[in-house]
């Protein structure tokens, strides 16, 4: 293993969110009951012909221009050639020759090191429909709603070394297309697959090895074990004296294994050729500056500003900017409780975050809203309850439609600062604890906290804790 | 009343001289006196009565237009909702469309009466109509004759009188030598002109639909109604329609006709050249200037088409599968059987043919030599034609090479039948507006003078023809037996 290198580079099909398909107006909403998404269009019925979905190419130059890649100003649309029950035309709508992205970068973080990866290409194209083998005595069904669903297929470089850079470069990108509003990035899905392209190479050999592609990788554990897979199969398979074929291979997550589908030989003739049936699409300067101006602060730059802005330690503003519903959750939360941002970072990367994981649900499904977040914060922020008791409230608030004030009037929470009323408590506890008093008094520290523990029972934990601790400290010193 | 032009049938629709119905009766009768000529492969009788009913009540509270009540026929490549759009083929012999072409729509819209659909070659592949799956279609001029193709059941309906007006499309001469060897008036539109939605499709980038009809007024109307951008074809041009009715009526005077020397080379039967002769003559009458030009590349036409269109049709007709619609094989073994039984028994010859030769110009390590070296020389023959119309307005020569040949003369040589386009072919290429206009006879067969326009010159190429047709009658021939 140590004497080889392993290339990989990735393709990347990303479902564009588009509310209609890219070559028709059926809806391309996911579920919907076989076949009731599809238009004559969809179902390449006789005499039908496409027209591009505006919002698609809009889609796929935003895209462009948050790797910093070329934007083609004239690209043309083909066809893509083979039968199959699911493909209704005989032929896919792709981009082949002039796509409409080109040469790009997105730069990931390996073990603290930066790397830089090249994006050679991102194309439209449609999708197909569904072949179901299952529940047809024998026969397959097809289901066509999803065909004419569109897609950027960006193409990586081979630029990474191990499938751990491969996972990093795919969650990067996934994280890029949410960020900018143009894919849901749902695995289970199928919005965001992988096809990866893998070979192997003594150390120091400039050229190549021959490579296998791995096709329709849902996960991102999947894509790491298939490369590892891969990349395990061809180096034993030269070491014991053989050669590896270029070939298309298929990974099986159940026996973790990869397995061939067919050879160069049996590859297909796609016979591109430019649709006739559509114009070249031309992005002009204009559009683009129109484009470039609504493009949104993209996750480098905010998780740059959110160390910068709010003080923010590396790995929340990591958390916070994963998503960009997190980090507008974030930035909302603090505008509106004008707490300190650390703060607010620690409940929603903390508690917020465990619950919202716990539930299984996304930050912009959270039972809490940031108003309401907030509200709770600002409680903490002025002392009216302590960190803990402010626990206790978050759970209510997670059940129930209620305000951290309704809680905490509700129950009687409110801490209690008045150091009268602490000191009148202490002095009861320590009457009754003499020996641990005189233990504490002899120099046995620890008893310390024991008697912090017995206040917060007797005033079921609603003393302000910093009163607390500087009311027992000067008692017990005597 | 079958001869009359439209605007004729509309005066004595309005004047109530006779009703939508009574009109739609007479050619309905016509259409099952003359079943033998095999023009139309449906007629869909109730429907247009229904339709003429409802034109007729439009016509009495005055909410008509030109076309309204009036009797036309659709080439059966255009798809109409619930009605069997066969495309010539057995592949599509059970095939009711779901939705109507946009073309279709427009006529509905404006109230004209579909008496049926026309006859055509296979997917529009023939210049003879021999190629459809519903047999030959007979020349009204001479039954042993072809009408020429693909819309031959259009042109020999038009001739027969057995419809005022129809459709037609022309993807490399189809409406123009049909007109032509029927003795009518056909337009290819420039490409964009119309809307291809619905109308199924041969070669995309360029088929063309237009009209078949008995005058270069009547034609005016129909393509009033086909023509305008459609949001649904890409490919249609936003450009404003002109009246066309209204441009009829320009002199003339000073008008430059080029005669290209590579139309009247080798090849052009004599009588024929004879006869484009004497129409040009006429049109020096009407104050014209002739002058010679050239399309240097005209004869690279034939083979440039056949790569394009052949390609483009590989992938067009990919969708007959046997999945969807369309003709399926019986009980399948498996996919392999479901695509090629399927394909192999619904798909004609001339079908075969050229989705073979599509296929294989398409293929790896033949598309630079064939098809990109094609649209190379489709570059240079639309050049030529830029040129050309710079130095004159208009383009005159034969449509066809020689008047409609035999029925089952040149079925079996394909390159002979090829050879046929020879002066149609390249106007598609070029995406040109071109005309076939009724000029005279040769063997008692028609003949027709092809006048050639600039893009979206279809206004001046109808007021060509219509001022010829006010100095002779050619066009109001009728053959014998259909008076």
């Amino acid at each position: 293993m140590e004497n080889w290198e392993v290339v990989i580079g990735l393709e990347i099909h990303t479902q564009l969110a588009t509310k209609s398909k890219i070559f028709s107006g059926a809806a391309t909403a996911y579920g919907a009951a076989p076949n009731s998404q599809a238009c004559a269009v969809d179902l390449g019925f006789p005499g039908v012909l496409p027209v591009l979905n505006q919002e698609a190419v809009r889609m796929a130059v935003i895209f462009g221009m948050a790797i910093e890649a070329h934007i083609a100003p004239y690209s043309v649309f083909a066809r893509k050639n083979y039968f199959y029950p699911d493909l209704p035309k005989g032929y896919q709508i792709s981009q082949m020759d002039l796509p409409i992205v080109g040469i790009g970068h997105l730069d990931i973080d390996v073990d603290g090191e930066t790397k830089r990866i090249g994006i050679t290409r991102a194309h439209l194209e449609e999708d197909a429909g569904k072949s179901l083998h299952e529940n047809f005595q024998g026969l397959s069904g097809i289901d066509l709603n999803r065909a004419g669903t569109p897609l950027l297929e960006i193409v990586s470089e081979p630029d990474m070394r191990s499938a751990k850079e491969a996972v990093a470069y795919m969650r990067k990108l996934h994280e890029l297309v949410r960020y900018l509003g143009i894919c849901d990035g749902n695995m289970q899905e199928g919005s965001f697959r992988c096809d990866a392209n893998v070979s192997v190479r003594p150390k120091g050999q400039a050229e190549f090895g021959t490579r296998a592609e791995i096709k329709n990788i849902n996960s991102f554990k999947f894509v790491e074990k298939a490369i590892n897979h891969e990349v395990e199969r061809q180096i034993e398979l030269i070491e014991s004296g053989g050669r590896v074929v270029q070939e298309t291979r298929l990974y099986d997550s159940v026996k973790d294994e990869t397995r061939s589908m067919r050879s160069k030989e049996e590859a297909n003739d796609y016979r591109y050729f430019p649709d006739p049936d559509l114009l070249p699409v031309i992005i002009s300067e204009e559009f683009k500056a129109q484009i470039k101006a609504q493009l949104p602060e993209l996750p480098v730059a905010k998780k740059q500003r959110f160390k910068e802005v709010y003080g923010l330690d590396e790995d929340n503003a990591t958390q916070l900017t994963s998503s960009r519903p997190l980090a507008d959750y974030f930035e909302a939360t603090v505008a509106a409780s004008g707490c300190d941002a650390k703060l607010c970072a620690n409940w929603i990367t903390g508690d917020l975050s465990a619950a919202l994981n716990k539930a299984g649900l996304e930050i912009s499904d959270s039972p809490v809203n940031y108003p309401r977040l907030a509200g709770l914060l600002a409680r903490i922020s002025d002392e009216t309850i302590s960190g803990k008791i402010a626990k206790q409230v978050f759970e209510e608030m997670w059940q129930h439609p209620v305000s951290a004030d309704d809680v905490i009037n509700a129950k009687g929470l409110r801490q209690i600062s008045d150091s009268g009323a602490i000191e009148s408590i202490i002095d009861g506890i320590m009457a009754a604890n003499m020996d641990q008093v005189e233990q504490y008094r002899s120099g046995k520290d620890k008893v310390f906290g024991f008697f912090v523990g017995q206040v917060m029972r007797e005033m079921q934990g609603k003393a302000n804790p910093a009163e607390v601790n500087k009311r027992l400290m000067a008692k017990l010193k005597g | 009343m079958h001869t009359k032009t439209i605007i004729e049938l509309a005066q004595g629709l309005r004047a109530g001289d006779f009703s939508s119905v009574e009109l739609t009766q007479t050619f309905l009768n016509r259409i099952k006196q003359y079943d033998t000529l095999n023009a139309y492969i449906t007629v869909t009788e109730d429907l247009a009565l229904q339709t003429a009913q409802a034109a007729d009540l439009k016509l009495a509270t005055g909410e008509a237009n030109l076309l309204t009540g009036i009797p036309i026929a659709q080439k059966d490549i255009f798809c109409t909702q619930g009605v069997k759009t066969s495309c010539g083929s057995k592949m599509l012999d059970n095939f009711l469309a779901p939705y109507n072409a946009t073309v279709i729509e427009k006529f509905n819209t404006a109230g004209a009466v579909m008496l049926g659909k026309l006859n055509m070659d296979e997917f529009a592949m023939g210049s003879s109509n021999e190629n459809s799956y519903y047999g030959a279609v007979k020349n009204p001029w001479d039954l042993n004759a072809v009408p020429g193709g693909s819309s031959g059941g259009s042109a020999a309906a038009v001739a027969a009188g057995l419809a005022v007006c129809a459709t037609g499309t022309d993807t490399g001469g189809s409406i123009r030598q049909p007109a032509s060897h029927c003795g009518i008036t056909g337009l290819k539109p420039t490409y964009g002109r119309v809307s291809r939605y619905g109308m199924i499709a041969y070669a995309s980038s360029l088929d063309q639909g237009g009209p078949m009809t008995r005058s270069a007024e009547d034609a005016a109307i129909v393509l009033q109604a086909m023509a305008g951008f459609d949001p649904k074809d890409s490919t249609s041009v936003d450009c404003a329609v002109p009246d066309y009715l209204a441009g009829l009526n320009t002199s003339l005077q000073g008008l430059s006709i080029g005669l290209p020397k590579e139309f009247f080379g080798e090849g052009l039967a004599p009588d024929v050249a004879a006869v484009i002769e004497a129409a040009i003559k006429e049109y020096q009458k009407l104050g014209a200037i002739i002058k010679e030009i050239s399309i240097p590349n005209l004869n690279l036409a034939i083979p440039a088409y056949y790569v394009i269109a052949s390609a483009e049709c590989s992938a067009n007709l990919s969708r007959f599968d046997g999945v969807r619609f369309g003709y399926r094989c019986k009980d399948p073994v498996d996919l392999t059987d479901l695509y090629v039984r399927s394909r192999g028994e619904a798909f004609g010859k001339e079908v075969k043919r050229r989705i073979l030769m599509g296929t294989y110009a398409l293929s790896a390590g033949y598309y630079d030599a064939y098809y990109l070296k094609a649209q190379k020389v489709r570059r240079l023959i639309a050049e030529d034609f830029k040129r050309a119309l710079q130095e004159v307005d208009v383009i005159m020569g034969p449509v066809a090479p020689s008047v409609a040949f035999g029925i089952g003369e040149k079925i079996n040589n394909p390159i002979e039948m090829y050879l046929s386009d020879i002066y149609t072919i390249a106007i598609n290429l070029a995406g040109l507006p071109a005309m076939s206009v009724p000029a005279g006879f040769a063997q008692h067969k028609p003949v027709g003078l092809h006048i050639i326009g600039n893009y979206f010159a279809e206004q001046r190429l109808l007021n060509i023809a219509h001022q010829y047709q006010k100095i002779t009658d050619w066009h109001q021939k009728s053959p014998k037996g259909f008076e």
